[in-house]
């Protein structure tokens, strides 16, 4: 029965096939002919690379099957793993679960973007603004601030959560949504990835020429700097995107339903016990799909910014 | 005055534009981040209760933690257990998964990758875990357990202190192949193959040769980074704690330190007493990256 259930297509079976070959394929063209792998070293890679991957997939995996299991699916006794009769209920649930909560869904949907959006923007704008300076020119103060920003690297989220709460009461943020924006604006990551971003992919020979032809700092800025670090802006992009739109517990300060995200959401769904699997798993589903897909948009851009990302 | 390099009159009218450029930053960086620890060190000297004025009350505050308060002994031994476990873990799998895919096809690497990278990116939607773990037969795990004949009643998984502790600690170190791991897979992709070619002519034997004398030196600044990365989520753990077992725990099985804090500041009003153990935990992420900035930089010189 069990097996029956956890068994993989033949489909999956073939890919994974055709993914082992290409495996072989890669070895052979390798260069380093002496360094070649043993057969039963490459398929020990493989069988690691395969199980580590399920690991990480199969909660999330869980989760889509069960947002598009039936009611009577959810609760069957022996339960299975694969749906049989996928539905959209679980979808339409949770906009009745939140009809009986104050606040229709739409506003949580529309507070997480307007954080999410809103954070982002200036996120990247602020970081970027700062990085140019740090990254081309020395100043007083530039090489400190340079330390300071690697040193409070590790201090983002929610270690400073508490210290920052008598700095957000004492300006009147407690239960706005810049309780969670502006706090975002001061971790250092944005500022880190974009200084070495610029530090190795402008020539400060195109900024001597700019200056010779007459260009002050912020039209070099304007002008030079920011239409030639597109990766590194695609990769902010993402990073912020995932952080301000996961701040479930950075939004400990807002205490208004009606200013608050989906992760508020999610986790008042989702306390409701085994009953509730199929709507928490819905809202779970909502909430994991823009992420990934701005991260497969932005990947080969990521990829770029962090290849400088190294601390020397 | 004028020997301090970048503070002449003229130098510092050159740099204006520096300084506008960065004064936005430099304000919610100060206001947000310098102030918030700065603050907390000074409160942390003090029996603030956010309701009358605060009294300076020295170190009183540290030595009743480490004398008096039992459950943050309990606190500080589980965040070091989850520290010293999900950190490691979470660096060294990190590194070995990005070194075995560098080699593989771009269309491959692009697929571990996204699901390596995938739990970090979701954040939030570890709850799910809730559902594996759950303590009812008809719970994920324990149903799997009942029909396979290896238990007959259901486990209480979350609840229980003999699991839910290494529970947590898996879903941490599934969360943990952040930015770090992606900072790994760009690294290797950018080593200059000519150190690879010059040290087979020098006569490397093998990979493991080629791991630690050609790569390992090469990378040590996206090691530096990775350990940066993962001080920061190997010490803050707290939220993944509270949203599977409960807060508190059973018998505060899976208390850390940042729960200890939240509990003070939302339940008690301690806020120098909640200060002062938010120094500590800072003291410790503090300590462990000078240690490690010292290990990696003996190892690549």
């Amino acid at each position: 029965m069990i097996s029956n259930n956890l068994l993989l297509g033949d489909n999956v079976m073939s890919k994974i096939v055709k993914l082992y070959r290409t495996i072989q394929f890669n070895h052979r063209v390798n260069k380093r002919v002496n360094l070649s792998r043993s057969f039963g070293g490459t398929l020990g890679i493989f069988i690691f690379l395969v199980l580590i991957s399920a690991f990480m997939v199969l909660p999330l995996v869980y989760a889509v099957i069960q947002s598009l299991k039936p009611l009577d699916e959810i609760f069957a006794y022996p339960p299975r793993f694969f749906v049989q009769h996928p539905t959209l209920d679980n979808f339409r649930q949770v906009l009745v679960l939140t009809d009986n909560l104050w606040v229709p869904f739409a506003r949580y949907l529309f507070n997480s973007l307007f954080i999410t959006i809103t954070g982002t923007g200036i996120y990247v704008f602020v970081s970027s603004m700062a990085a140019y300076p740090l990254a081309k020119a020395k100043f007083f103060g530039s090489s400190t601030i340079s330390i300071l920003i690697i040193w409070t690297l590790m201090f983002s989220g929610e270690v400073t959560a508490i210290p920052k709460y008598i700095v957000i009461a004492g300006l009147g943020l407690v239960d706005t949504q810049w309780s969670v924006i502006l706090p975002y604006l001061s971790t250092t990551m944005g500022v880190f990835l974009m200084r070495q971003f610029m530090v190795a992919s402008i020539p400060d020979s195109t900024l001597e020429a700019a200056r010779i032809d007459g260009a002050n700092e912020y039209q070099i800025f304007f002008r030079i700097i920011m239409p030639s670090v597109k990766p590194a802006w695609m990769t902010l992009i993402i990073f912020a995107f995932k952080d301000l739109w996961n701040s479930g517990t950075s939004a400990i300060y807002i205490y208004s339903e009606e200013l608050k995200g989906l992760s508020a959401v999610m986790s008042s769904i989702s306390t409701g016990g085994l009953g509730r699997t199929g709507p928490a798993s819905a809202v779970a589903v909502l909430m994991m799909i823009p992420p990934i897909v701005i991260f497969l948009y932005s990947q080969s851009s990521v990829m770029e910014t962090m290849t400088h990302s190294g601390l020397k | 005055m004028k020997k301090i390099q970048g503070l002449s009159k003229a130098e510092l009218k050159k740099n204006i534009p520096y300084y506008v450029l960065l004064a936005p930053f430099l304000i919610l960086f100060t206001v947000f981040m310098l102030v918030p620890v700065i603050s907390s060190i000074i409160l942390s000297l003090t029996d603030f209760n956010m309701v009358q004025f605060p009294n300076w009350v020295g170190l009183d505050n540290y030595v009743r933690i480490f004398i008096d308060d039992e459950i943050f002994m309990i606190a500080l031994k589980n965040t070091l257990v989850y520290a010293l476990f999900s950190g490691p873990i979470g660096f060294i799998l990190s590194f070995v998964i990005a070194w075995l895919i560098n080699e593989l096809g771009r269309a491959t690497r692009t697929i571990v990758t996204l699901c390596v990278y995938t739990p970090a990116l979701v954040g939030n939607v570890f709850f799910i875990w809730q559902y594996i773990f759950s303590s009812d037969s008809a719970g994920f795990l324990n149903n799997i357990l009942i029909q396979l004949g290896v238990t007959s009643d259901p486990i209480y998984w979350l609840t229980d202190t003999k699991y839910n502790f290494w529970i947590v600690m898996i879903v941490i170190i599934w969360m943990s192949f952040g930015s770090g791991f992606l900072s790994f897979i760009a690294g290797l992709q950018a080593l200059d193959r000519s150190y690879y070619e010059a040290a087979a002519l020098d006569g490397l034997r093998n990979r493991w040769q080629e791991l630690y004398y050609v790569t390992f030196p090469q990378m040590g600044p996206q090691l530096l980074f990775g350990a940066v990365m993962s001080i920061s989520s190997a010490f803050a753990v707290g939220s993944v704690n509270r949203a599977l077992t409960g807060f508190p725990s059973t018998d505060y099985s899976t208390h850390t330190i940042l729960l200890h804090v939240t509990d003070y500041v939302d339940n008690r009003y301690e806020l120098g007493y909640a200060s002062a153990l938010s120094v500590i935990l800072l003291l410790m992420m503090i300590l462990s990256w000078a240690i490690i900035q010292k290990v990696l930089k003996k190892f690549n010189d």
